[in-house]
């Protein structure tokens, strides 16, 4: 169980609780605008970008292999940016805040 | 995707209705990027699939061997919130152009001030016999129950239906497209016994070239797939009509011109598919009939030849600045944004849609992304990453210029191929493209 927070593009601040699934299938379920998940998360479209914050850089983890590739398709691109659809919702999230990234 | 949060002209379409027909991935995206632009109106979106709207793609993979009820392209709620009225479960009956009209199979005409198309594609059904629907019995017939298309969420628990447990049944797909190579690859791993029969000497033979269509055989190969090529099938028989049905004893025998058989469990069709043309055609909006393939022809803001009727993603023929002709796409990607282009124009903006054509496949452990098109190529390249298992790219060129990158199990050639295909000012250097000891970072694939 983990609760996030999204904080999205008109600075709208949301918390969610997740049990399992990805970190976007939380976000898509409860209409985080931003996240969009075209791909219905399979690394492939770049669609779920956030930047994870300062503090929370190491709960959330390293982005993969191929989730860094991907991340180069985007813009606003930083050391703190996830696709969020590679981010497995687990205990160890509990507490993250993510601004989804426009 | 750059959105502009400017809302125009929100007193013009307060009051107006705009209606939707086809809730998959553009119908959706278009119903949401109506609001994001500042439609005031009403917004209507029809489907004759009674579920919420889902992703379609992992009908194919995830979702046939998941438990899996489809995964909602947005929750109900967004519905909602945003005023989206969802009417699912209805198939519209007919477009009143003059009258501005459209009029669903059971209840009364609905005026429309602008009219989205998103009314997609259906599968083909060949002329194989045993498949005409008007020589089958569907009260005694096997056939009705056990040959299935893929499309739809009901289609996919039909078929899970029909199986029970995969375990050693005995599955022939018929047509080795990217669809029919990913049934095979999901039903494999539900250890069904897949056999992949192919029309071409080379599976995937319409969307690529022989490289990937002959890592892919090696790959279902390997798994325990078995590859037919040349394998044109003319006929569908049941073994045993006068018996109860058994799916444990092969009730159906798959015939080909060739005189090879086949036993199966049970069929899946996937030899590509048809634009829903019929609605539009039978309101008089124009077709275009390509030598193969019907599609509706839209200009560069998604419009149609009537001005207040728009058509949106699989349906629709359209032109690609990029490549420079016509074309149609079978893809998230088209769907989505010239749902966004459709929007933006409804709304009274000037877009012009440009975009480079994207596309991804899993099959097993190996995700192919594509970029771009690689018909009219005069070079290819194929480069092997040797740092990393089964990972490689297929680079098309015409001349200098790039026109597409198959990438399997390496995205950052997918990624360069994006970024260079966009912005076609950088040359590409072949020679250290195709040399595997060369590094792959723009240093050594770009011209310097």
């Amino acid at each position: 169980m983990a609760k996030i927070t999204f904080i999205t593009s008109d600075n709208e601040s949301v918390t969610l609780e997740g049990q399992s699934g990805s970190v976007m299938e939380l976000a898509v379920s409860n209409g985080v605008k931003g996240i969009d998940g075209d791909c219905g998360g399979v690394c492939s479209c770049a669609t779920c970008h956030v930047h994870v914050a300062e503090n929370d850089v190491a709960k959330a983890g390293e982005a993969s292999e191929i989730e860094a590739d991907m991340l180069e398709l985007e813009d606003n691109v930083t050391e703190a940016s996830r696709l969020c659809c590679q981010m497995e919702i687990s205990d160890a999230l509990d507490g993250i805040t993510l601004t989804v990234a426009r | 995707m750059n959105h502009q949060e400017t809302h125009p002209t929100p007193s013009k379409t307060h009051g107006k209705t705009c209606i939707i027909i086809g809730a998959s991935h553009a119908g959706v995206n278009a119903a949401f990027a109506l609001r994001k632009e500042g439609w005031q109106g009403d917004i209507v979106l029809f489907d004759g699939d009674e579920s919420l709207p889902y992703h379609r793609p992992p009908l194919s993979k995830g979702d046939l061997s998941a438990v899996s009820n489809g995964t909602p392209l947005k929750p109900e709620k967004s519905y909602t919130d945003d005023g989206i009225t969802l009417r699912l479960g209805e198939m519209i009956k007919s477009i009143d152009r003059n009258a501005r009209t459209v009029t669903p199979q059971e209840s009364e005409p609905l005026h429309y001030d602008k009219l989205v198309l998103a009314v997609g594609a259906s599968p083909i059904i060949p002329p194989i016999k045993g498949l005409n629907p008007s020589e089958v019995n569907p009260e005694t017939s096997q056939l009705t129950k056990a040959v299935f298309t893929l499309r739809t969420i009901n289609d996919v628990k039909r078929i899970k239906q029909r199986l029970g447990s995969a375990e050693n049944k005995k599955v022939v797909v018929i047509g080795g497209g990217y669809i029919g190579l990913e049934v095979a690859a999901s039903l494999n791993k539900m250890l069904a016994n897949v056999t992949v029969l192919e029309r071409e000497e080379r599976i995937l033979a319409r969307v690529t070239t022989p490289t990937l269509s002959s890592f892919f055989t090696d790959l279902h190969t390997r798994h325990g797939v078995n590859i037919d090529v040349q394998k044109s099938v003319i006929a569908i028989e049941e073994n045993n009509s006068t018996e109860p049905p058994n799916i444990e004893n092969s009730a159906l025998t798959v015939i080909c011109d060739d005189g090879t058989r086949y036993g199966a469990d049970i069929i899946i069709v996937g030899v590509g598919v048809r634009v829903n043309t019929a609605l539009a055609e039978s309101a008089g909006i124009t077709i275009e009939d390509m030598p193969i393939e019907k599609g509706i022809p839209v200009d560069h803001t998604a419009k149609t030849t009537d001005e207040h009727i728009y058509a949106i993603g699989d349906c629709t023929y359209h032109h690609n600045p990029t490549y420079d002709r016509f074309i149609r796409l079978e893809s998230v990607q088209n769907a989505v944004d010239q749902a966004k282009t459709a929007a933006s124009a409804i709304c009274g903006k000037a877009p012009h849609y440009n975009t480079i054509p994207w596309f991804w496949s899993d099959q097993y452990d190996v995700k192919l992304q594509i970029v771009g098109l690689f018909e009219g190529y005069d070079d290819i390249i194929v480069r092997k990453e040797t740092d990393k298992e089964q990972a490689f790219s297929v680079w098309y060129f015409k001349g200098e210029k790039l026109l597409a990158v198959e990438a399997v199990n390496f995205a950052k050639a997918y990624v360069m191929g994006s970024k260079l295909i966009k912005d076609p000012s950088k040359q590409i250097n072949k020679a250290n493209l195709s040399n595997p000891n060369s590094e792959f970072k723009p240093a050594s694939i770009l011209m310097q």
